[in-house]
């Protein structure tokens, strides 16, 4: 028997998809927002006096670098709910990919502002800035444009992963293929555009993160 | 409901456990074979040869796993194949992990001074033995510690197996949470599990890259 392509159901299918994607690009927005905050506090306290503080920020580091994302996502969605944390499935994919993306960002901070000179905050602060404003108009924007490479593919390392969130039956992209394959019996066709939707997307994220750095951060992006 | 016994369920996840091992050992080693294989592609002389190999790299590392595995899992019937989770499952780990291997492995072949490809020619062997003998075994050893780590990504990446219905550690979780309604403990076990196989070989990786920062 040979198996003939069929994607006559793709036209009536364009809206799904469309909102899918829309649904995945907006979770990783939250995400990358969401998770450089945490970051930036991570790496704060990785170098700050409380050793407490250092010992937590490093365990969190390692559990959730050492398991998997998939597990995380049950562990939040399932397991919250028992000891009283119930969330809705979108918030649960969202701390769930923040927490997942936080654990491998706050390295890459870190060696971010590691990597501005001291100079730069001491000159900041001899202008008379505040600490605090020193850092945010001073040494964060020198540290981002450093790290921008590793922070985008990050990102985008992110992007893919958040495919298994259709696991709690977030309506993205992921979940979408699945309802139109339940829908159409079409399943290969279906998972095929919809894994070039994917392969797009991470192209245009790539793209416009690179476009976004250079308009915020200045010409040093690349 | 049935009664369970915090034994019970460990000892259940930790017979699923070897699963997971398995699985990951077998995507391992096929990714290592088709991995070569795109790595001879991706430094090959000829440009279709590069091409191909930058291609493939770029195509499994910018999607999903889950949908490279879905494809897998209704593709390979279409070619008339029968198939159950676990060849999908090995199937699709291999072309996800052969992708990663190949482009580690490029990095440490472009990371050799010329000279040593240039000492192998002025021997004259020809490419193929230049390969074998001079240029992969330094490759290899260079790259140990991204391998390593990618190796713990993969271990992770096989819970992905359980979406398919292959019976590794989560999918197991899957029906013992079922059974029991204690996810808190099932998957806060299945984390531990996991986190006792990845551990010891995060910090193998570190020790390599410690090691490589002092040569």
């Amino acid at each position: 028997m040979k198996y003939a392509l069929d994607f006559t159901w793709l036209w009536d299918s364009m809206g799904a998809l469309a909102s899918g994607a829309a649904v995945t690009l907006l979770l990783i927005a939250c995400t990358t927002v969401f998770g450089l905050i945490i970051s930036i506090l991570g790496a704060a306290a990785r170098r700050g006096r409380s050793v407490w503080l250092r010992k937590l920020v490093g365990a969190y580091v390692e559990i959730i670098r050492n398991t998997p994302f998939l597990v995380q996502l049950f562990f939040i969605f399932f397991g919250l709910p028992s000891i009283g944390v119930r969330l809705d499935p979108m918030v649960a994919a969202i701390l769930a990919m923040t927490l997942n993306m936080a654990a491998y960002t706050i390295e890459v901070v870190g060696a971010g502002l590691d990597a501005v000179p001291r100079g730069q905050r001491e000159a900041a602060t001899a202008l008379g800035m505040r600490p605090r404003l020193a850092f945010i108009k001073v040494v964060l924007p020198q540290a981002l444009a450093i790290i921008y490479p590793a922070l985008t593919s990050q990102i985008i390392i992110m992007m893919l992963e958040s495919a298994v969130v259709s696991q709690i039956s977030v309506r993205e992209l992921a979940q979408e293929a699945d309802l139109l394959q339940a829908r159409t019996f079409r399943s290969f066709e279906t998972y095929l555009v919809v894994t070039f939707i994917y392969l797009g997307l991470s192209a245009a994220v790539r793209r416009g993160m690179i476009l976004f750095g250079r308009r915020t951060l200045g010409a040093a992006v690349k | 409901m049935i009664e369970f016994t915090l034994w019970d369920i460990l000892r259940n996840l930790l017979f699923a456990t070897r699963w997971t091992v398995l699985l990951s050992a077998a995507a391992f080693a096929g990714g290592a074979i088709v991995g070569i294989a795109i790595l001879f592609a991706r430094i090959s002389p000829a440009k279709w040869a590069r091409r191909f190999g930058s291609g493939y790299i770029a195509l499994f590392q910018g999607t999903p796993l889950l949908m490279q595995l879905f494809l897998m899992f209704f593709g390979l019937p279409m070619l008339g194949l029968r198939i159950e989770p676990w060849t999908a499952a090995v199937c699709g780990l291999t072309f996800y992990a052969s992708a990663y291997l190949a482009e580690i492995w490029r990095a440490g072949v472009e990371a050799l001074p010329r000279g040593q490809s240039e000492a192998a020619s002025s021997l004259g062997l020809h490419r193929l033995q230049e390969l074998r003998l001079v240029i992969l075994p330094q490759a290899f050893t260079i790259t140990r510690a991204p391998v390593v780590g990618f190796l713990v990504q993969l271990i992770k990446s096989t819970a992905l197996a359980s979406i398919l219905g292959f019976e590794e550690l989560l999918k197991t979780a899957n029906a013992i949470n079922n059974a029991t309604f204690e996810p808190f403990k099932v998957y806060g076990l299945v984390a531990i599990i996991f986190f006792l196989l990845c551990y010891p070989l995060t910090q193998y990786a570190r020790m390599l890259e410690g090691k490589a920062a002092f040569r």
